[in-house]
């Protein structure tokens, strides 16, 4: 009796199990029944990046400007009425995840192009598949690495900023305004490595006197060990060199030490979603640099056209600086297409190289050598009065105007002439 | 080494101090529910980071920063007793590695909810006003907070101390920590107990969490790097023992504190290091009982 | 009585045959899925992807299910098989076989190490002791920056073409990749199922059983578990080789111990101590993530759930629901 009973309960669990696994494989599979697909003739662009993860947020804005991109390309006829399309993935911001998609997006989606991500780590991984593979990929998140080799090939393309050029701009304004005595707060990675490494060449010219670098391991949430440390040095600059939570933390408890004072903090990088998150008080009075701000529209009708354009398609939204660099990698890629007049990847090269452009934030072009975009960094202050809506968090102090000699020589980059 | 004084190392001890506090907070919980229901809370960083959250949305509601004192240890607390009753209970009789895998699961699950209410990107908690501001602690200007933070845990350890000393709910408890099996054979319902417990340890995680939120923001993941470094110092403290709890908190802390001094990247090596020699050398930890778990 | 005991008897022998039919070929049968498994996969990268993290529970269900001992420190040796391959590619220019050997070879050597230092502990100590090391080898790993690349990972795995019984095979291939890939899980499938059909194997299962018994009948049970462990190092080495190979990189997070939560997902999830478990729970936890994350990007939640729910009512896992040991 007993027997009967517990078999028929293990059945049901069991029957249970194999339904519902028939079910997912059927579902999973790809001889399920789909609609004809017209979209063999799309030009396809993947798009990679972290919709999981602390920077879920910034990697929506990118999402929204690349397709803002994409239907502007296509509204304008696409490539002789051959639309584009966007092939978004979730790389969970980790490296692993990041080659697996790539891999899904150039083997399954048969993409012709690949723009993305976030994060240093992630963007290296997602160009060491595409190039393997003579895939075009446009990066749009900061890394010093990737126009150097090993990591470079003339299939990598890099729209946003490095970390040289941020820090070299930064301390180029700040050095002569706010005294020689500088301290350095750094994250111990390689991005923090390569922000003070930005910062102590500019400080050369300056004649900066390096009271000392303070490292961190990244993830640290108590800076309550360094910073009476760097108090007692007396500095008149602290380059906090940090990125994300690191850099949230740091800054709202160098306020807390009343490090502010005395101390005039400088970052390399001040973007748009940390300042939401960490608040007014922590990023007061900090200065930062950043690829764009929707507020320099007054300055270019580049940028009035995209914000225009932007608020349009998002009800009013304005675009964040990862937003217009979705926007800018996969529209600089898409002219480049157009130029070329084919998908033909040397073609779309050739283009890339050959292309000057002014999409939002004034005039951009690629260096032929290690293809990183050459232009402008905003110098930016935390504002914390006087917001004229939601995104006004930045004022501009100062512009650095598009320059190839404030990028490292190619033959420092290890690229043969 | 720049600015190196004695002045400068008791400012870094008073740092360690602070910083040991919220280790030993989160360390009671954990090592308390180790010691009572041998259950491995994987979960206790997520329940750390509730608190935060529950601390933040009494202050949306228009509370201040004294109402959640109370008002978040009671909501953890109570989340942490309906998780026991409803998930954990099922499991005692299974095995020990099935509340760890549960826990390990629950942790993503709670994470993701946090996520869904609240969105990824994180939130700023201001320190309350009465508490902003540095004090002259002698060897230099220490934040106020920090030392709220170093007293509001020392007041805790002493209820808590009260409690499993002098009452005879706390005296319950420890019995049932040294032989359940007696305890349950006198009469008390072991189980009703347990869920108590369970609950105490986890309103102090919360607690932490909340006393951590002003020093670091509140982001959803705060909970897992504590987490982590946490299992060091209850193993190193021994599991199930407060005072090994509070002591190896504190430990940590200040070591953690004054490695940055000298040598920053191994900070972080180094706890596990310690982790791992004691679990080694001696497994109950300091003062954990020995052959409390096999 | 002997009415109501013939069909009983008829229908428990028609079970038992199949299942001892599945049983005794396992290794033949799993083998057989492998090589058309793509078929059912959305893309192959997935597919390979299955095979690794099926390979990788594999080896920690061999301590697990097998030897009862809960590890939480699996991802160094699944790490430390991917980065050595990896560094042996990027460092030392050694061919594609040479970097599979050594990646083994890492995982048993790590294996050694943390076994060595793990294995007298008992109980839930194992399962933290394994995690404090195994945190330890990924902050080492990852401050050793000029070999592993530190954050940013190891790039530069790139194999474009193997040399494999006197062809030669072009590894950026999907489908080249993935069979490729398959001939060492296959051969994986065979060794694992000989180990644990060879007295060794019923010596492993005895200690899980009852360690005072086997000990008593003259098992050195800590020599036993510390074999047992290494022999997991070697396949967890064999898939992490395998996976730098795949994705031409290798990420630090590899060695975190999230990591080691995904084995212990798989394959409480497929059905820890089955041989097939660890397979089914890889393509099914992966194949979920694949799915859920297409639909939505709260895929932690559904994934958590599910594991929860193993945990609480189906502990046996999977396969482990669907084949239920008889017991004699």
């Amino acid at each position: 009796m007993t027997t009967r009973v517990s078999k028929s309960r293990s059945i049901s669990r069991r029957r249970l199990l194999t339904t519902a696994g028939v079910g997912a494989a059927i579902a999973a599979s790809p001889f399920r029944i789909s609609p004809l697909r017209a979209e063999e003739a799309n030009i396809k662009i993947g798009f990679p990046v972290p919709l999981t993860g602390p920077y879920g947020t910034e990697a929506q804005d990118q999402v929204r400007a690349a397709q803002l991109a994409v239907a502007q390309f296509n509204d304008a006829g696409g490539l002789g009425g051959r639309k584009a399309e966007l092939v978004v993935r979730d790389d969970k911001l980790n490296p692993g995840e990041a080659a697996t998609r790539t891999l899904e997006l150039v083997e399954k989606e048969k993409v012709n192009f690949v723009v993305g991500s976030l994060s240093a780590a992630v963007q290296l991984a997602i160009n060491n598949v595409t190039k393997e593979r003579g895939i075009i990929f446009n990066s749009i998140s900061q890394s010093d690495a990737i126009n150097q080799v090993p990591d470079f090939s003339r299939f990598t393309f890099h729209e946003a900023l490095n970390p040289h050029m941020t820090s070299g701009a930064v301390g180029r304004y700040a050095f002569p305004k706010f005294g020689k005595k500088v301290a350095f707060l750094t994250a111990d990675y390689a991005f923090g490595h390569e922000m003070v490494r930005g910062f102590l060449e500019v400080g050369k010219a300056f004649n900066i006197e390096n009271l000392g670098d303070f490292r961190h391991p990244i993830g640290t949430t108590d800076f309550s060990t360094l910073l009476p440390r760097i108090q007692a040095l007396k500095p008149d600059i602290l380059c906090i060199s940090n990125f994300g939570r690191d850099q949230q933390i740091a800054l709202r408890q160098a306020t807390d030490f009343g490090i502010k004072k005395t101390t005039q903090i400088i970052v390399p990088v001040l973007s748009h979603g940390s300042r939401v998150a960490a608040g007014p008080q922590a990023f007061e009075g900090v200065i930062g640099g950043c690829s764009f701000y929707w507020g320099i529209e007054d300055k270019f009708a580049s940028t009035k056209a995209f914000n225009d354009a932007f608020r349009k398609m998002y009800n009013g939204k304005l675009p964040t600086d990862y937003g217009a660099l979705g926007y800018g990698g996969v529209r600089a890629v898409l002219s480049a297409v157009k130029n070329a007049g084919s998908v033909d990847t040397d073609k779309v090269i050739a283009a890339l190289e050959a292309l000057k452009y002014d999409y939002y934030k004034g005039p951009q072009y690629y260096r032929k050598c290690d293809h990183q975009s050459v232009q402008s960094v905003l110098i930016i202050r935390s504002k914390s009065k006087g917001l004229r809506n939601e995104s006004d968090v930045f004022e501009v102090i100062s512009t650095e105007e598009p320059n190839e000699a404030h990028l490292r020589t190619c033959e420092e980059l290890s690229h043969k002439a | 080494m720049a600015g190196l004084n004695l002045d400068l190392i008791g400012l870094q001890l008073f740092a360690g101090l602070a910083l040991g506090a919220i280790y030993v907070l989160f360390a009671i919980g954990l090592s308390l529910i180790f010691g009572m229901l041998t259950v491995v809370n994987f979960a206790h960083g997520a329940f750390y980071m509730v608190g935060a959250y529950v601390g933040l949305y009494v202050l949306m509601l228009g509370g201040n920063f004294w109402i959640c004192l109370v008002a978040v240890p009671l909501a953890v607390g109570l989340f942490g007793m309906l998780v026991e009753r409803l998930l954990i209970r099922r499991l005692y009789r299974r095995g020990i590695d099935y509340p760890l895998l549960l826990t390990f699961g629950l942790s993503y699950v709670m994470v993701e909810l946090v996520r869904i209410a609240f969105g990824k990107i994180g939130y700023p908690f201001d320190t309350p006003e009465l508490l902003q501001g540095a004090v002259n602690i002698g060897v230099g200007y220490f934040p106020l907070y920090r030392l709220f933070v170093i007293g509001a845990t020392a007041a805790v350890l002493l209820c808590l101390w009260l409690f499993l000393e002098r009452t005879r709910f706390g005296l319950i408890i420890r019995a049932g920590a040294r032989d359940s099996q007696i305890v349950r054979v006198l009469g008390v319902d072991i189980s009703r107990i347990w869920l108590i417990v369970f609950g105490i340890g986890t309103a102090i995680a919360g607690f932490a969490g909340l006393l951590a939120a002003p020093l670091q923001g509140v982001i959803p993941e705060m909970g897992s790097t504590i987490l982590a470094e946490a299992f060091v110092v209850t193993v190193v403290g021994g599991m199930g023992s407060i005072g090994g709890a509070v002591l190896a908190g504190l430990l940590v802390g200040i070591v953690i504190s004054l490695s940055s001094l000298f040598v920053p990247e191994m900070a972080k090596v180094s706890i596990f290091a310690l982790m791992a020699i004691v679990l080694i050398v001696r497994p109950q930890g300091f003062f954990g009982r020995a052959g409390l778990m096999s | 009585m002997d009415e109501m005991s013939r069909p009983l008897l008829r229908t428990r022998t028609a079970r038992t045959n199949w299942l001892e039919l599945a049983t005794r070929h396992r290794a033949s049968l799993a083998s057989l899925v492998v090589l058309v498994f793509p078929l059912v996969m959305p893309f192959t990268a997935l597919a390979v992807n299955v095979l690794i993290y099926g390979l990788y529970a594999l080896g920690f269900n061999l301590v697990y299910g097998y030897l009862g001992l809960l590890s939480f420190g699996h991802a160094a040796l699944f790490g430390a098989g991917a980065y050595l391959c990896g560094i042996a590619v990027v460092h030392f220019g050694l061919p594609w076989y040479a970097a599979i050997a050594i990646g083994v070879i890492a995982g048993l050597v790590m294996a050694a190490l943390m076994g060595v230092l793990a294995i007298r502990t008992r109980g839930i100590y194992f399962a933290m002791v394994t995690l404090a090391l195994s945190q330890c080898v990924y902050y080492v790993f990852y401050q050793a920056v000029d070999w592993t690349g530190g954050e940013n990972g190891l790039r530069g795995i790139n194999v474009r073409t193997i040399d494999m019984f006197g062809l030669r095979l072009d590894f950026i291939d999907p489908m080249i990749r993935y069979y490729v890939i398959a001939i060492f899980v296959i051969a994986a499938f065979f060794l694992l199922s000989r180990i644990l059909a060879s007295p060794f194997g019923a010596v492993i299962e005895a200690v899980r059983e009852n360690t005072t018994r086997a000990r008593a009948s003259g098992y050195d049970v800590t020599l036993t578990r510390l074999i047992t462990f290494v022999l997991s190092g070697g396949f967890c080495g064999l898939a992490g080789a395998l996976q730098a190979l795949h994705l031409s990189i290798v990420p630090i997070e590899i060695l975190h111990y999230d990591t080691s939560g995904i084995a212990v997902m798989i394959t409480l999830l497929g059905g820890m101590g089955t041989f097939f478990g660890p397979m089914i729970g890889a393509a099914v936890f992966l194949l979920l993530e694949n799915l859920v994350s297409a639909w939505t990007v709260h895929w932690q939640l559904v994934v958590g759930a599910i594991f929860m729910i193993c945990v609480l009512f189906f502990p046996a896992g999977i396969w482990g629901t669907l084949s239920p040991r008889e017991k004699p």
